[in-house]
């Protein structure tokens, strides 16, 4: 299979990606690991006419530590999300949502930035980023700006990053509760998209949850907080009971996703459950 | 557009239409026909070759992705017409049945002991999640990667 014919070019900088997007507008689309985009193309569901290739800007490429934030450029790849000591120690679920994506071939590819620009209603990372409370960093024509987690998936395929946009950066908050968090996938067995991916973050004093974040990957049309959870767990003492009680707020009052292999009951079932696990893993 | 890549320590400029595939560039444009093409979908690795240093799917890569890259293909992997300690492994463990997908196994592999000298089986069979195999039922692929391990 071969993707239809395009024009391709390269970009060595993001001004420069960023006026060869102006100059095509919307015959063009913007290649970062291809992981994505390329089967897309090469199934034909996906035509564009004009590639631009930002997979060569080294100004995307990295992990940083700015003391209050850990700063990951877009087009840092699965793989180095998860083998970096610094996402394993302050953002666990980030470094475990990554290592959790497809296979080793493609977590050395694709890249965190276009994971999340992508939006697959069933990508792992959006789940982490909203429970890691994470603020992202878009760039266009007109300047930079930054845009909460909680504002960024907008529905199913869709993020806050318009035409023209790049994004270009993932901080993620050195806080506590970040840096006790983790990220529990529930893999359908062919694909290994998550049929439910649940990440929490939390922080406890003297056994008891002091606050939570909860988001969940591949559940709903796009990822989501779950307040319900998070509302039930807070000032609980963590135990068993509490999670479980925490873990079966899970989806209620959403509508949940079903498809040719999971049906929403099930699904939502196993929310609750991943819930629960996750809760008890940082919460003990 | 032009491209020029290393493929196997020899340096290749060609003429490609972009929307080439890094796999029909490496088989029918330089004859590398060691790396298989298997789902053409991105899931069956038998595609695996290398590219600076990390194992890839070329399938799923356009040919002009890899402009100045540096690529190793099955081809690359023998030195001197001695075996690379994988490829022995594969050999003395009978790793292979038909041996379609065995060129992406032993690159995968490639990455797998690069990356973790000493891996446990558990850790094989993870690092070669993204390979199938329809004949061995992977036993012996995993004793194969052992042997490598033990013998390099
Ligand atoms: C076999 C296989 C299994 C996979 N399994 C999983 C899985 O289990 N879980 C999972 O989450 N994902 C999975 N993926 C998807 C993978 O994570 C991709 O790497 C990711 O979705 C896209 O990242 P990319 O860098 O490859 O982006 P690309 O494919 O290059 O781009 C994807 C989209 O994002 C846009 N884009 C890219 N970068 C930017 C940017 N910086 N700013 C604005 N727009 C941008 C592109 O225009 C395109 O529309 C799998 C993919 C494959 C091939
Ligand atoms: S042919 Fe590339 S993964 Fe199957
Ligand atoms: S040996 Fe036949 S597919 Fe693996």
């Amino acid at each position: 299979m071969i993707p239809a014919a395009f024009e391709y070019y390269r970009a060595s900088s993001v001004d420069e990606a960023l006026a060869l997007m102006q100059q095509h507008g919307e015959d063009a689309k913007v290649l970062a690991g291809g992981h994505s985009l390329v089967p897309a193309m090469k199934l034909r569901l996906a035509t564009p006419e004009k590639l631009i290739d930002i997979g060569g800007i080294s100004g995307l490429q990295g992990i940083q530590d700015r003391g209050d934030h850990i700063a990951i450029g877009a087009l840092t790849t699965h793989w180095q999300l998860e083998s970096s000591d610094l996402v394993q120690q302050k953002a666990s679920a980030l470094s475990q949502a990554a290592g959790a994506i497809g296979d080793v071939q493609v977590r050395n590819r694709g890249t965190i930035g276009g994971a999340l620009a992508h939006a697959d209603p069933a990508a792992d990372y959006p789940g982490a980023i909203l429970a890691l409370n994470a603020t992202l960093v878009i760039r266009g024509s007109g300047g930079e700006r930054t845009v909460a987690a909680s504002g960024f998936f907008t529905g199913l395929w869709e993020t806050a990053v318009q035409d023209g946009e790049l994004l270009t950066e993932i901080r993620i908050p050195t806080d506590a509760a970040n840096a006790n968090s983790c990220y529990l996938k529930f893999p359908q067995p062919a694909s290994r998209y998550p049929y439910v991916g649940c990440a929490v973050a939390m922080t406890t004093s003297g056994g008891t949850c002091s606050d939570v974040r909860v988001g969940f990957s591949g559940v709903g049309e796009s990822a989501f907080r779950d307040s319900g959870v998070e509302n039930a767990m807070r000032g609980q003492a963590v135990s068993e009971a509490s999670a479980k009680f925490a873990g079966d707020q899970a989806t209620n009052g959403r509508s949940v996703l079903s498809d040719w292999s999971v049906s929403e009951e099930y699904r939502r079932a196993m929310a609750k459950v991943f819930a629960k696990r996750a809760l008890l893993q940082v919460g003990r | 557009m032009q491209v020029t890549m290393t493929v196997n320590g020899a340096s290749f400029t060609s003429d490609v239409e972009s929307r080439t595939l890094l796999v029909q560039h490496l088989r029918d444009n330089l004859n590398l026909t060691g790396t298989h093409v298997g789902c053409d979908t991105s899931s069956c690795g038998a595609c695996t070759i290398v590219v600076n240093g990390e194992a890839v799917k070329s399938c799923t890569l356009l040919a002009v992705q890899c402009n100045g890259a540096e690529i190793t293909t099955i081809e690359g992997l023998a030195s001197n017409n001695a075996l690379h300690p994988i490829q022995e492994g594969f050999r003395e463990k009978h790793g292979l049945q038909c041996g379609f997908c065995t060129p992406g196994m032993i690159m995968a592999s490639w990455q797998l002991l690069e990356r973790n000298p000493n891996p446990s089986d558990g850790e094989i069979r993870h690092a070669l999640e993204g390979n199938f195999c329809r004949c061995t039922g992977y036993d012996n692929i995993v004793k194969a990667v052992q042997w490598a391990a033990q013998n390099s």
